[in-house]
């Protein structure tokens, strides 16, 4: 028996940032010292903190270190974990008080959150499906084939409210039960989108390589639900981890029978397998997903028919997003009632974004719906570093749209998001401070779509080229007020016009940041200015000659020769020549240098 | 998987191991000074047999951990009883015997083994 687990991040984040070595080293040295039978080790998934990697919590004091290193090791196993003697220095500084180490549930980065999609994500080993047993595993899918008929599992997934968290929103329950009808008589299929396309997003990623057999469990809920025998888990390749745990919760649930023929005496088969994807966006697209899996090319097809009547292979289909999937077994467990008191009215439960950009605390989070933007941005995420001010936030990726301040006390929810012009997306939340410039945003993500389009049909393929193109010269200083019109125009004309939801939701970061941030288009028309301070053709690098001491620091960086001066005299910089590399005004110490 | 007692027995096993994993503050607390002298004194022995006895029987809100010197360096093995709005207990020059002893006596019927206690040593 341990009386000590010491819990290391092997989530993506901490492995890039040398878990996997601290790992070792810390075995190595609790051998070492003799503790091996007194500490586990433990290495789970993500814990949200990914910046901080890697990260290593030790129970059941609860103490967290973050950045640990290997040679960090020797010192925590001798002081804590033989002594007892918590290593301040190198614990998570948020838990740090004048009274001692706080919980880390008291922090500002957890203390606002709620853990339901994430609850085991850093708490168990995800590779040991006896610890996902340990904190309730499977006992959803027993009680479910054991004690309720598939209708009644349907009515409990309505009545809860969940509503798809891969981007739509649309009600999980009447999903299901759109796929229920013939049970029995026909091939049915339950499938599990993984294929997590926006870059802003990686809550997906996480859940599968911290708590893989959650979504086995309740797939095969789902597969009960609608009287489908078979799964498919459609993930892109680009999750190497995550595909191993997956595989490796496979295997185990099939050797545990929790997978495979008459599950828990009741009968009831069902199997699940995997099917990688090679990582394009539309194939995150229900239609095109299926048609891969199928093995051909991943091109959206015409709905109707719903994938509830003809979906994968022709034969009644669901297709569920991961973290969908996982609020399942803890809604059968607690009861529809439990989950529809979180939220708001219309959207149940929690979400979980994953915050990036200007933000302090950039990781991932998982909040009650209704939460506000405010709170998760200056509390949760600890504001905007620099002492920069916040400009806006991007939800919903290539597909959404921004919320500018004004906005920042709206509840947030799949509808009043809809309501700003942005949407709920898959979670990604990109926050940006005065510096960011919203033509530049709006061009990025226009880029993505341009290069995701499948190209099966032209508002799409052609329409995002063109709107790209317009951004461009824009940004470019030879926009027109005349294209500002033009560009709202063939937004609206793509959205109307493409088959499927990645053309018709390409043009929403331009809708949105024309809708908000006008003024910042129209300087860069007009005043042929960029008021961020980004789109470089817009600059000009300046030096102020009452500041500049002529020390020739500048001219001697500059790698285009575009500053020219006398020792102790004021420089000047050539704009035909100067590239606008920004090198100079780095190494300028007396704040000579200015880019308009 | 035939049947749910099997899954209700994996549970079960590995309950005390994961539940060690959450800050339940309705835990009891066991802690067991491990400082230079405490080790020396033999708090080692003392730890692993409370370790060991509270997974045996199955105390699973009871949590055994370590701290460092508790500044009695005359009086170690120290052990401590926090529990949930009581006062700490401070056990004294504790062996693997006594600790069972205190585990039995305190932790499971709920009452202080005086004779072990700080107090009952005049200081
Ligand atoms: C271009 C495009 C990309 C999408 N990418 C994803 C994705 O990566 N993951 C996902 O779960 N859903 C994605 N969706 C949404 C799916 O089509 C589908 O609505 C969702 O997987 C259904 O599951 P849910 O109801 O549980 O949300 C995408 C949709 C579009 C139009
Ligand atoms: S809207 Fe775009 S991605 Fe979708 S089918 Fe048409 S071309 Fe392909
Ligand atoms: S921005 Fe770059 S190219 Fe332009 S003056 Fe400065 S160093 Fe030279
Ligand atoms: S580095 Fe600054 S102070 Fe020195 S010459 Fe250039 S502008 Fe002037
Ligand atoms: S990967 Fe370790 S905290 Fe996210
Ligand atoms: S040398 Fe005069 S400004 Fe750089």
């Amino acid at each position: 028996m341990f009386r000590s687990h010491v819990l290391i991040c092997g989530g993506t984040g901490c492995t890039s940032s040398g878990s996997q070595q601290v790992a070792a080293k810390l075995e190595e040295e609790i051998k070492r010292q003799g503790l091996e039978k007194e500490v586990a080790v433990v290495k789970t998934g993500c814990h949200g903190l990914c910046a901080l990697g890697p990260i290593m919590i030790v129970y059941p004091e609860a103490v967290l270190y973050s950045m640990v290193k290997a040679e960090d090791i020797p010192e925590i196993v001798e002081e804590h974990l033989l002594k007892g003697r918590v290593v301040t220095r190198l614990v998570y500084q948020e838990t740090v008080s004048a009274e001692g180490i706080k919980s880390l549930n008291d922090t500002d980065f957890y203390k606002k959150q709620h853990r339901i999609a994430l609850r085991n994500c850093g708490v168990i080993n995800p590779e040991n499906i006896e610890e996902y047993i340990g904190t309730g595993g499977y006992e959803a899918l027993g009680k479910v084939l054991t004690e309720m008929t598939p209708d009644e599992v349907i009515q409990v997934i309505l009545d809860s409210g969940l509503r798809g968290r891969g981007g739509a929103g649309f009600p999980t329950g009447l999903k299901w039960r759109f796929a229920s009808g013939n049970r029995g008589n026909v091939q049915k299929y339950v499938c599990c989108n993984a294929d997590e396309g926006d870059p802003g997003a990686f809550m997906d990623r996480s859940v599968l390589e911290g708590d893989p057999h959650v979504v086995l469990e309740a797939m095969a809920i789902a597969g009960y639900a609608i009287g489908a025998s078979q799964g498919y888990i459609y993930v892109r390749a680009e999750y190497p981890i995550a595909v191993e745990r997956l595989k490796i919760a496979i295997a185990q649930a099939r050797e545990y029978g929790l997978l495979g023929k008459d599950i828990f005496g009741s009968g009831f088969d069902f199997d699940i397998d995997l099917r990688l994807g090679a990582g394009a966006f539309v194939c995150g697209e229900e239609t095109a997903l299926m048609t891969s899996i199928e093995g051909n090319r991943g091109e959206p097809r015409p709905r109707p028919p719903f994938p509830a009547v003809k979906g994968l292979f022709e034969k009644p289909t669901i297709l569920n997003n991961v973290e969908t999937y996982a609020n399942i077994p803890q809604i059968i467990l607690n009861g529809p009632e439990w989950f529809a008191s979180m939220g708001t009215e219309k959207s149940k439960g929690t979400k979980v974004f994953a915050l990036g950009g200007k933000i302090h605390n950039t990781g991932l989070v998982e909040i009650p719906m209704g939460t506000t933007l405010r709170t998760i941005i200056e509390e949760i995420g600890g504001g905007i570093p620099n002492g920069k001010k916040f400009k806006a936030a991007q939800t919903g990726g290539p597909s959404g749209g921004c919320i500018p301040a004004e906005q920042m006390d709206v509840p947030i929810d799949y509808d009043n998001l809809i309501a700003i012009g942005s949407m709920m997306g898959s979670g990604g939340l990109i926050v940006m401070d005065e510096d960011t410039c919203m033509v530049d945003i709006a061009k990025f993500f226009l880029e993505f779509t341009v290069d995701e389009s499948c190209g099966k049909c032209t508002p799409c393929r052609i329409g995002t080229k063109r709107l790209y193109e317009m951004l461009d010269k824009i940004s470019k200083g030879k926009g027109t007020l005349e294209d500002l019109d033009k560009m709202e125009e063939l937004c609206y004309h793509i959205k109307e016009n493409s088959l499927c939801g990645l053309g018709q939701s390409a043009p929403n970061p331009v809708l949105s940041t024309l809708r908000f941030f006008r003024d910042e288009y129209v300087a860069h028309v007009v005043e042929k200015r960029c008021p961020a301070g980004v789109c470089k053709d817009l600059l000009t690098y300046q030096i102020l000659a009452d500041k500049c001491r002529g020390c020739t620091l500048c001219a001697k960086t500059c790698p285009a020769d575009a500053i020219t001066g006398k020792v102790k005299e004021p420089h000047v910089i050539d704009p035909a020549k100067c590239l606008k590399c920004g090198a100079c005004i780095e190494k300028c110490r007396f704040g000579a240098i200015v880019k308009r | 998987m035939k049947s749910l007692e099997e899954l209700k027995a994996i549970r079960e096993r590995m309950q005390g191991q994961v539940g060690l994993r959450s800050e339940d503050s309705n835990n009891t607390r066991v802690v067991v000074g491990m400082a230079t002298c405490g080790i020396a004194s033999g708090a080692r022995p003392v730890l692993t047999t409370l370790v060991d006895e509270v997974q045996k029987r199955k105390l699973n809100n009871i949590s055994v951990t370590q701290t460092g010197c508790i500044g009695l360096c005359q009086y170690e093995p120290i052990v401590e009883v926090m529990e949930p709005g009581k006062d700490k207990v401070t056990y004294i020059k504790m062996t693997p015997e006594k600790a069972i002893e205190v585990l039995e006596q305190h932790l499971i019927r709920g009452q202080i083994v005086e004779k072990y206690t700080l107090n009952a040593e005049n200081l």
